[in-house]
């Protein structure tokens, strides 16, 4: 092995086929065992049942851990976020692509891909009235009755996401008809059209024969959206719901979500890297970087008073219209290589206002107000940031 | 409109006009693929651009600001309409010469993940052209492909390396490269930041904005996102299926856009601020179909604006001053 070392500090990506080797059969290891013990037949309730800590909350993630176990390594993607999704409320998680924002939400759905991409830590607490579901053990045939019932999911891509060879109409109906086994054809097929209404298609008859390649981007969006709040969800995951859209279609996007949801009283997690999509639909903001929470709070805290270096970097590095400024802030340097992740604080390399204490490991979560959490060491007690410091940040906003 | 027989001039600042251009698409059907309708996808564009200045041409997608883009580069064939380039009509010269002047205009493409050939290094890449023109003597290649990427962020030691390597942003350098190498005079940028995150957009928007410094390039930076557009223009286009609805200094079109269209565009953007309450035009349906456009004014159909005269009688470019053109009855 220790020739490998050396090898290693050669050049960090280079992996010999024989380590490759090593580290495939070591993952298989580990992730039989967790796949043996997820499809037990039985899997007893106590397992699963738990409590929410705030009934108020709708989800709650604590210390989530998704780790993706490739041959070269193990990626940890999602690495101990905690956060919650209050009732009727809406969360916005920003970050840039790879930050784990996206295997986030798969974790909350247990859809990441198995079997190389397992949630090893944490708990993910669904609110289900008078008891809550560790969706993190929770077996298939529970996970079934959530996802699509009480949480559903709107992809990033309405090209991709509704299936070409389906009518449309089939394709709401189904999970309509899916969760609700009692309807009958015709009341599935009402509540379809009504569904479709809903989401402000006027043709809603013609829609339901249509295949989705008749209908454009922003329809097709509205399809998902439909099929995604069908069963009336108490909580809405927005991936990237207007990346793929003009302006003019996702103000049309966002002002529908922001109606259905209070219509339906369910609580929204929207993803995107859009800060003024965020600024407009959230009420909480979750900041995310190479896969940990850096900082969350409020959305009046986040964007009024931003207190990481890499949301100051975030907000400061958007062209903003009717601001008129010479030259761009970007963060300098790139995201670290998700496979051997440094352990002191992943931004110290890319920031530009380090402090003496960040020489050392990952930052604690430093309080700043009830809701506005931070992990860096400018804030905490023990170093402290002082007047100086306060006023380079300004600058660079 | 003018002929080919008539000398066409140009205006000595500007680098690039087009005058009228037009690019309709066949739609083939029937069982001898006969021609059953046309796509208009540019339907008489004009404008002009200033030598060392950046024109953005803003819309939504399916309005033709790519295909504008490229007819205007001659990349694919024009319908009607003129582009004069530097003083010479660039589709009045033989294939032959249209090579000569082809390393003066040079595109960089939307999506860096495709517009690279995965099988040849970098240096090859960004070299290919260069030596294939013969603007560098052989022995000065080496050191003058070194040289260009340098100046767009890229290390030496990645010139042995394969596009796969490298990331999102460092992908859209390499083509910025590419194009710069031809030492080009006007540059189309064709969505160059629209698939890259927001700190990447920043990178290349700044070097973007060095190098026309640097060089005196010229820009027609194609984008959806207005905001960007904005930082990066002096000059904007608003496009809408297939025509220019307004166009102007970027001040004044963001400060005050005139045609309803622009002004639900602009009232569409989100802002970044929890407290701005956006008082948003929500523009009714979809763009209409290019192939069957509505008569009289396009936008007519989801225009709150909307009076009788719009839906007979195609509106005429009006000059509001300082160069501000609307093509709207409403100031008529």
């Amino acid at each position: 092995m220790n020739f490998l070392k050396k090898e290693r500090t050669k050049d960090a990506n280079y992996i010999s086929a024989k380590e490759s080797r090593a580290i495939s059969k070591e993952n298989k290891k580990i992730t039989d065992e967790i796949e043996k013990k997820r499809k037990r037949k039985h899997i007893p309730e106590e397992e699963y049942v738990t409590k929410m800590k705030n009934p108020d909350n709708v989800v709650e993630f604590d210390n989530v851990h998704t780790y993706f176990f490739t041959d070269i390594g193990t990626v940890k993607s999602v690495d101990g976020v905690s956060f919650e999704v209050p009732q009727g409320k809406t969360v916005g998680i920003v970050g840039e692509s790879g930050c784990g924002k996206s295997v986030t939400s798969l974790s909350l759905m247990q859809l990441v891909q198995r079997p190389q991409g397992q949630t090893v830590e944490g708990e993910i607490r669904f609110n289900m009235g008078d008891h809550a579901v560790n969706v993190v053990n929770a077996p298939m045939d529970m996970m079934q009755k959530l996802r699509g019932n009480q949480m559903s999911m709107i992809f990033q891509e309405p090209m991709t996401s509704l299936n070409p060879v389906f009518r449309i109409g089939m394709q709401v109906d189904e999970v309509i008809a899916l969760h609700n086994p009692q309807m009958s054809k015709e009341e599935v097929k009402k509540r379809t059209i009504e569904m479709l209404q809903m989401v402000g298609i006027a043709n809603s008859e013609g829609v339901y024969k249509m295949y989705p390649h008749e209908l454009s981007g922003g329809m097709r969006q509205r399809i998902c959206i439909a099929m995604g709040l069908a069963c009336s969800p108490k909580l809405i995951i927005a991936d990237e719901p207007t990346t793929a859209l003009d302006v003019t279609i996702q103000a049309q996007i966002l002002d529908l979500l922001r109606g259905l949801k209070n219509k339906i009283n369910s609580s929204i997690m929207l993803i995107t890297h859009d800060l003024g999509v965020i600024a407009e639909m959230a009420d909480y903001v979750v900041v995310m970087y190479a896969g940990r929470v850096v900082e969350k709070g409020t959305v009046q805290e986040i964007f009024k008073s931003p207190k990481h270096p890499y949301t100051v970097g975030l907000m400061a590095s958007k062209p903003v219209v009717g601001k008129d400024i010479d030259r761009l802030y970007s963060i300098p340097g790139k995201v670290p290589n998700p496979v051997n992740m440094p352990d002191y604080c992943y931004f110290r390399d890319r920031c530009e206002m380090c402090v003496e204490a960040c020489k050392g490991k990952y930052p604690e979560q430093t309080v700043l107000s009830p809701t506005h959490v931070v992990n860096c060491y400018r804030y905490s007690e023990s170093s402290g940031s002082n007047g100086n410091d306060k006023k380079e940040m300004k600058e660079v906003q | 409109m003018k002929t080919a027989s008539e000398p066409l001039k140009q205006n000595e600042d500007n680098i690039l006009e087009v005058s009228h251009l037009k690019k309709y698409f066949p739609i083939k059907g029937g069982v001898f693929s006969n021609v059953v309708g046309q796509v208009k996808a540019v339907d008489d564009v004009s404008f002009s651009i200033k030598r060392g200045t950046t024109m953005g041409l803003v819309g939504e997608s399916g309005c033709g600001k790519s295909t504008a883009g490229r007819t205007l580069l001659r990349l694919i064939d024009k319908t009607d309409g003129n582009v004069l380039f530097n003083g010479t009509d660039i589709y009045a010269l033989s294939k032959k010469e249209m090579r000569t002047l082809r390393p003066k205009m040079q595109i960089i493409f939307q999506d860096p993940y495709s517009s690279l050939s995965p099988r040849l290094p970098i240096g090859e890449i960004i070299g290919e052209a260069v030596r294939e023109h013969k603007l560098v003597p052989k022995d000065e290649l080496d050191d003058y492909i070194t040289k260009i990427m340098a100046s767009c962020g890229l290390q030496t030691y990645h010139k042995d390396r394969y596009p796969h390597e490298f990331s999102g942003g460092q992908r859209q350098r390499i083509c910025i490269a590419r194009a710069l190498a031809l030492n080009p005079e006007f540059i189309v940028c064709d969505e160059p930041v629209s698939a890259l995150d927001v700190s990447i957009q920043a990178q290349i928007i700044n070097l973007l904005k060095d190098l026309q410094e640097e060089y005196g390039l010229t820009y027609l930076f194609i984008s959806h996102d207005l905001s960007v557009v904005e930082h990066i223009s002096d000059t904007v286009g608003v496009m809408y299926l297939g025509n220019i609805v307004e166009i102007g200094a970027t001040e004044d079109i963001f400060a005050n856009p005139l045609h309803p269209y622009t002004k639900a565009l602009f009232s569409a953007i989100p802002m970044p601020d929890p407290d701005a309450k956006p008082n948003r035009i929500i523009l009714e349906g979809s763009i209409p179909s290019p192939a069957n456009p509505p008569a009289g004014c396009k936008f007519h159909t989801r225009c709150k604006d909307c009076m009788e005269i719009c839906k007979t009688q195609e509106p005429i470019a009006k000059d509001m001053g300082n160069g501000h053109v609307v093509k709207c009855h409403l100031y008529n």
